[in-house]
């Protein structure tokens, strides 16, 4: 087979999946801002576009044309590298995840991901997004500010605490599938217990390992409840206290993006990737796997959302003894648990 | 005509040699931290070329993203400002890099005076490592897993003894001063 295809096949889907991705970043704002809004009795934005849906294209307006001001007495190369670290690993790890089974265009069969099946796909998001604490921690410590500084302390500390519960909360599915591909991991979600509940790893025992993920990812992403470095009451906005404009956006979408990361791995790992009913014409059929996908990640997202509406901050002290003496042991509990039911 | 494979070999350790030497010139701990990243992530594009995808994703994972966090953690915790070049430090980088250069060139020599007779390395697990590596996939989780829960259960078992004793070590140093006792309290 000729490597021109390939590349052509890889350029079109990491714009497709570019332009997709920022869209979705755009509208997670939007959907925050509105469900935010209902919860709390208010309409959020209504006055650009119908419902307020253009207010995403203003927002991003405003921000390319606002004057980009940088402090004097910062550490200028991190301080300008500081968020390009930041919204690039968080949109390269998209780049692993898979959408859909393989389609077929002009005879060459095409995985519906960025790249093509990594073995070790799982390994890598966790990777990528353990490098992308750099961007957090450089912000912090470049932007000469005790706020920042603090701000970029408790996300590092925070962010490498909750990542071993985060790696151990996925320990139980590998186990279960055998596999760090997570196309393998998907497959192995195929069918249903008598006929009709779905064979998705959540309903298979992995309930725990599902509850130690999210929280986990909570933490990892900085989101309420445990977004404790962007404490607005006690260190004005943390980390990202001196960034304004298009430097304060990249770790905005940033942020956005690590969440959409999360629901999707979420969905991969525990609610069976794109498996859902699939009926109809072959076009339908065609596209319904990835729209269970969609629906499933719009889920998580929506939740995320419903968790920043209702619970409050945790104190600091509070979330390490919750992470390392609570999350952490049951993380442990459930892979041995899950090791043991396995080899029996 | 050069391979991409030989073209991302060069172009890697390019990256690691420029990050190494960097880590040696920058002044400021924290560009010092920021470029063993570099070297890191470098080393783990090389593990990557070898077909240890495995090994390549651990390296990142725990070196470029954990070990290095808790660095530059430490660096922004104390603050701490730009090296002084002081008498010791001059007296260091006197005899230190024609050391380095010396002890480059004995390794270099030895693993090619090896490598031309056909065995780099010795021993019974030496033996059992060159047998694996002729394998086909070396570096899968599927082979790694069994290499290090069975056979090389002992040196595994007797490394994560090693760690222990270094975090316990950093709890000691880390705990109050001589007023206070100096091992760990219980509990808590």
């Amino acid at each position: 087979m000729p490597i021109w295809p390939y590349i052509v096949a890889s350029v079109i889907k990491s714009a497709v999946v570019l332009v997709v991705l920022l869209t979705a970043v755009a509208y997670t704002v939007w959907l925050e801002r509105k469900v935010v809004g209902h919860i709390q009795n208010r309409w959020g934005p209504t006055r650009v576009g119908p419902f307020g849906l253009l207010q995403p294209l203003a927002d991003g307006l405003k921000l390319l044309i606002k004057e980009d001001l940088t402090p004097p007495h910062v550490y200028r190369p991190l301080y300008i590298a500081a968020p390009l670290i930041a919204i690039i690993f968080a949109l390269t790890s998209i780049a692993v995840i898979p959408f859909g089974n393989p389609v077929v265009v002009f005879g060459y069969s095409i995985p519906l991901q960025i790249t093509t099946d990594v073995n070790t796909g799982l390994l890598l998001i966790l990777g990528v997004t353990s490098i992308g604490v750099y961007g957090v921690a450089l912000a912090g410590w470049s932007s000469n500010n005790k706020y920042s500084l603090l701000g970029g302390l408790r996300a590092s500390a925070q962010m490498v605490s909750y990542e071993i519960s985060l790696g151990l909360s996925l320990v139980g599915v590998l186990i279960m599938t055998g596999s760090f591909s997570l196309r393998d991991i998907v497959d192995a979600q195929a069918g249903h217990f008598w006929g009709f509940i779905p064979r998705w790893n959540i309903f298979t025992g992995q309930f725990v390992a599902f509850f130690c993920y999210l929280t986990a990812a909570y933490a990892e992403t900085n989101r309420i409840p445990f977004d404790l470095p962007e404490a607005e009451t006690e260190l004005v906005a943390g980390y990202h206290t001196e960034y304004s404009a298009m430097k304060f956006a990249m770790f905005f979408m940033a942020e956005y993006a690590n969440m959409i990361t999360v629901g999707c791995l979420a969905t991969l790992l525990f609610f069976g990737g794109w498996h859902g009913p699939v009926f109809g014409p072959p076009i339908v059929q065609a596209v319904l796997p990835v729209f269970w996908f969609a629906a499933k990640v719009f889920v998580f997202l929506f939740i995320y959302i419903w968790v920043r509406g209702t619970l409050p901050r945790f104190r600091y002290d509070q979330l390490m003894a919750f992470g390392w003496k609570f999350l952490l042991p049951l993380a442990l509990v459930n892979v041995i648990a899950t090791a043991i039911a396995v080899t029996w | 005509m050069l391979s991409v494979h030989l073209i991302l070999f060069l172009a890697f350790g390019a990256i690691a040699l420029a990050g190494a030497i960097n880590l040696l010139a920058q002044t400021h701990p924290i560009n010092s931290a920021l470029s063993l990243i570099a070297v890191m992530a470098a080393l783990a594009g090389e593990y990557l070329l070898l077909g240890a995808e495995f090994v390549a994703a651990v390296q990142v994972i725990v070196y470029a993203g954990a070990v290095m966090v808790l660095f530059v953690f430490v660096i922004m915790l104390l603050n701490a400002g730009v090296e002084e070049r002081t008498r010791g430090s001059r007296v260091a980088l006197l005899f230190g890099i024609p050391g380095t250069l010396l002890g480059s060139v004995l390794i270099a020599w030895v693993i090619l005076q090896h490598s031309a007779t056909g065995s780099v390395t010795a021993g019974a697990w030496g033996d059992r490592v060159s047998q694996l590596s002729s394998q086909a996939v070396p570096g899968s989780p599927e082979t790694i897993g069994p290499l290090l829960f069975h056979e090389f259960l002992l040196p595994f078992e007797i490394t994560s003894i090693l760690i222990l004793i270094a975090i316990m070590g950093a709890v000691v140093l880390a705990s109050k001063p001589p007023s206070a006792p100096v091992l760990p309290r219980e509990g808590n």
